[in-house]
C-alpha cells in the first residue's frame, strides 16, 4: 500500500516573530524553518505503518525549494521518496488542499497522513479539506490509531476527552502529538536522504479566496507588579484577584 | 453584501455549548448591521432547550434529528450542513473554534468551494467582512478577508461575549433525517479524568517543572478545586510523564483564554507563553524573579510555590466560607 504523508516547512516555534516591512509578513532575518512538529507524528505513524505491513511512504509538501529541506528530514527518518509542489506564491489552506490532493491522487496512496495543525498560521484546514476533494474519510487530531485490513479505529481529542471513531480507508488523519514518539533520522538515514532525488511538479494554478490584507504585532501586555517574595504577598494578591480581576 | 446568516449550534449530550450561544451573539449583531436573515442550525438527537437561545437573537432555529446523530459523525455532519445552505441560501457561515468546529467547518468549505477563516478573534464589518485571527501562536495577528461568494468564519471561544440572555424564545423547526451518511462516526466519548478540561475552563491553574515532582501536583489540584479551575501543564512536565497530554498548554498543546491563568514554578518559555498569553488576567509564582512569566504576568509573587501555594489556597477557602 502507498501512504502518503503531507509536511509543511515553517518556523521554528522557539524563533521571535516580527512583522516584516511589507506588513503582510514575518521578517525573515533570524528565523529558522523546520518540519512542522506535528507532521513529525504524521511521519512517524506512515513510517510504523510501513515497518509493520509493509508498503511505500511518499512525502509531498507544497512550497518553494526551502521546502526540500523538510522533505530531505522526512526522508532521513524513512520516507521513500518525496514530491514537491512548486509554489513561489502564498497559496491560501484551500489552495494547498486542491495541490495535495491532485498529487495523492496521482499517486494512488489511500492512506494519508497530516499534522493536525501547521504552527505558522494555526489554521488545522488542510487534512479536512483534502480529505473532502478527495472523497476520503478523515479523522482529525487523532491521538490512536488502529488499522485492521479496511477497517479503522481512531481516538481524537476533544474537549474533556476523547471520541472513539469507527471508519474505514481510503482514509487521511490527521495526527496530535501523544500518537506515537518520533524516531530520530539515524546517520544512515540522513546519508541517504542526501542521495535521493525529491521530484519536483507544478501543482495547477489556484486564485486565493483566503486574502491576507495585514498582519499586526499582538497589543503589548503592560508588565505586571511584583506583589511580594513570600507568602506575605498572598492577601494582597487574594485581594486584587477579588477587587480588580473580580475572579474569584 | 449577505443574504442570511447561519450560526451552527454545538450540542453536546443535548445541550448548547456556550461558545455557540457566543457565535448567536455575534450572528444576531452582523444580521442588524448588514440588514440580512439569521438563523441557527442543529444537528442532533434530542436537544433540549433549545428555545432558550431565542435570548441570545436568533429567534428561528432548525434541528436536524435522527437517534445516530447524537454523537459526531463527520460525514454525515458534513453532507446536512452544505445541504442545508445550498438550500437556504446561506452565504456566512458562523462555527464555534471548539474540536467539533474546527473538524466540520473547513469540510464543508471544501464541498462549498469557499473561503474559510478559522479562530477567529474579531470580526469587523466595515464594508468586507475583515476577520482578526492569531498566527505563529499568538505571536503576531493578521486581518484577512474572504474572495468567495460564501464565507465561513470560526470563533475562538471565549473571546466573544454571548451576554445576558433575554427571555425570548426560538421556533424551533425539527427535520427528521433519513440514512445519514455514517461512514465516519464517533461510536462513544471517553471521558479523561480530569474534572475540567483546560480547553474550556474559565480558570486554569498550571504547574511547571518547579513542582520537583508528579507528587506535588496535589498542591496544584487542590488550588484548581478552590478556585473551580482546570489544571494545566508545560510541556516539561508533560515529557518527564508528570501530567497528561492533554493538560498541555502552548504552541504545541492547547492554546487557551481563560479569565484566569495561574502559573506555577512555570519559567515562561515563548512556547508556553504562545499558549496562554491571551488570557485574560495572569498570576505566576516563580521563585526567580527574572523568569519570564514575569513579563506577561498581572500579578507576580516571586517566592517558593511550596510555601505560597498552600497559604493561597487557606486565604481562598477563608474568603469562600464568608
Ligand atoms: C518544538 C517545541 C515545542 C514546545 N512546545 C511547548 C508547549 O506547547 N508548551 C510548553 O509549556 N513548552 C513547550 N516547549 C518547551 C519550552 O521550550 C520549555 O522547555 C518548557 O515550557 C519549560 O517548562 P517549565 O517552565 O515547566 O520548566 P523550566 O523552564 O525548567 O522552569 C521551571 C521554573 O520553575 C521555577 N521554580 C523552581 N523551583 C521553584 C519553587 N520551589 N517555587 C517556585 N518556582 C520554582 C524556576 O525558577 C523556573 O523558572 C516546546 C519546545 C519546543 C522545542
Ligand atoms: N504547504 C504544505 N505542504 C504540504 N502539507 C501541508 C502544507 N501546509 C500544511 N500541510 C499539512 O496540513 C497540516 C495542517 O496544516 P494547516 O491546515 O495549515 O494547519 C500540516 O500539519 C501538514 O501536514
Amino acid at each position: 500500500m502507498k501512504i502518503a504523508v503531507c509536511v509543511s516547512h515553517v518556523p521554528d516555534t522557539a524563533a521571535k516573530i516580527s512583522v516584516g516591512s511589507d506588513g503582510k509578513s514575518i521578517d525573515p532575518s533570524g528565523v529558522t524553518y523546520v518540519l512542522n512538529p506535528y507532521d513529525e507524528f504524521a511521519i512517524e505513524e506512515a513510517l510504523k505503518i510501513k515497518d509493520a505491513q509493509g508498503g511505500e511512504v511518499v512525502a509531498i509538501s507544497v512550497g518553494t525549494d526551502a521546502n526540500k529541506e523538510t522533505l530531505r528530514k522526512a526522508l532521513a527518518m524513512g520516507a521513500d521518496s518525496a514530491v514537491l509542489l512548486k509554489e513561489d506564491k502564498d497559496r491560501d489552506s484551500i489552495g494547498i488542499a486542491k495541490a495535495l490532493a491532485e498529487e495523492i491522487k496521482a499517486q494512488d496512496a489511500k492512506l494519508v497522513f497530516f499534522g493536525k495543525q501547521s504552527v505558522d498560521f494555526d489554521n488545522s484546514i488542510t487534512g479536512q479539506v483534502t480529505a473532502e476533494l478527495l472523497d476520503y474519510n478523515c479523522v482529525t487530531v487523532v491521538v490512536d490509531l488502529q488499522i485492521n485490513g479496511e477497517k479503522v479505529t481512531a481516538e481524537r481529542e476533544i474537549e474533556g476527552g476523547r471520541e472513539i471513531v469507527e471508519t474505514s480507508l481510503p482514509l487521511v488523519i490527521t495526527a496530535q502529538k501523544g500518537l506515537n514518539e518520533p524516531r530520530y533520522a539515524s546517520l544512515k538515514g540522513i546519508m541517504q536522504a542526501k542521495k535521493k532525488t525529491i521530484e519536483e511538479k507544478t501543482p495547477s494554478p489556484y486564485e486565493n479566496m483566503i486574502e491576507l490584507v495585514a498582519m499586526k504585532r499582538p497589543p503589548a501586555k503592560q508588565p505586571g507588579k511584583i506583589l511580594g517574595e513570600d507568602s506575605s504577598a498572598v492577601p494582597e494578591l487574594v485581594r486584587l484577584l477579588r477587587e480588580e480581576a473580580k475572579v474569584i | 453584501m449577505a443574504n442570511k446568516i447561519l450560526v451552527y449550534l454545538e450540542q453536546r449530550n443535548g445541550i448548547i455549548k456556550k461558545s455557540s450561544l457566543e457565535a448567536v451573539k455575534v450572528g444576531k449583531d452582523f444580521s442588524e448591521k448588514l440588514g440580512c436573515e439569521v438563523e441557527a442550525l442543529v444537528i442532533g438527537s434530542e436537544v433540549s432547550d433549545l428555545g432558550k437561545v431565542g435570548g441570545y437573537g436568533i429567534n428561528k432555529i432548525i434541528h436536524l434529528k435522527n437517534s445516530d446523530l447524537e454523537l459526531y459523525s463527520p460525514t454525515a455532519y458534513t453532507k446536512l450542513v452544505v445541504q442545508h445552505v445550498q438550500e437556504n441560501s446561506a452565504d456566512v457561515l458562523l462555527f464555534a473554534n471548539t474540536a467539533l468546529g474546527k473538524d466540520l467547518a473547513p469540510r464543508v468549505a471544501a464541498n462549498l468551494d469557499c473561503g474559510i477563516a478559522m479562530d477567529c478573534v474579531a470580526l469587523d464589518i466595515e464594508g468586507d467582512i475583515t476577520a482578526t485571527r492569531p498566527v505563529y501562536a499568538g505571536k503576531a495577528l493578521i486581518d484577512v478577508k474572504l474572495n468567495s461568494e460564501i464565507k465561513i468564519f470560526t470563533l475562538r471561544p471565549n473571546v466573544f461575549n454571548a451576554g445576558e440572555p433575554t427571555g425570548d424564545s426560538a421556533s424551533v423547526e425539527v427535520k427528521e433525517v433519513s440514512n445519514p451518511d455514517l461512514s465516519t462516526k464517533v461510536v462513544e466519548i471517553k471521558k479523561s479524568e480530569g474534572k475540567l478540561d483546560v480547553a474550556e475552563a474559565d480558570i486554569i491553574v498550571s504547574g511547571g517543572r518547579g513542582l520537583k515532582g508528579t507528587e506535588n501536583f496535589k498542591m496544584i489540584e487542590e488550588l484548581a478545586e478552590v478556585l473551580g479551575a482546570a489544571v494545566g501543564a508545560s510541556r516539561a512536565v508533560v515529557d518527564a510523564g508528570w501530567r497528561p497530554h492533554g493538560e498541555q498548554v502552548g504552541q504545541t498543546g492547547k492554546t487557551v483564554t481563560p479569565t484566569l491563568y495561574v502559573a506555577v514554578g512555570i519559567s515562561g518559555a515563548i512556547q508556553h507563553l504562545a499558549g496562554m498569553r491571551s488570557s485574560k488576567y495572569i498570576v505566576a509564582i516563580n521563585k526567580d524573579k527574572d523568569a519570564p512569566i514575569f513579563s506577561i504576568a498581572d500579578y507576580g509573587i516571586a517566592g517558593d510555590a511550596f510555601e505560597v501555594v498552600p497559604k493561597l489556597i487557606e486565604e481562598i477557602k477563608k474568603l469562600k466560607a464568608e
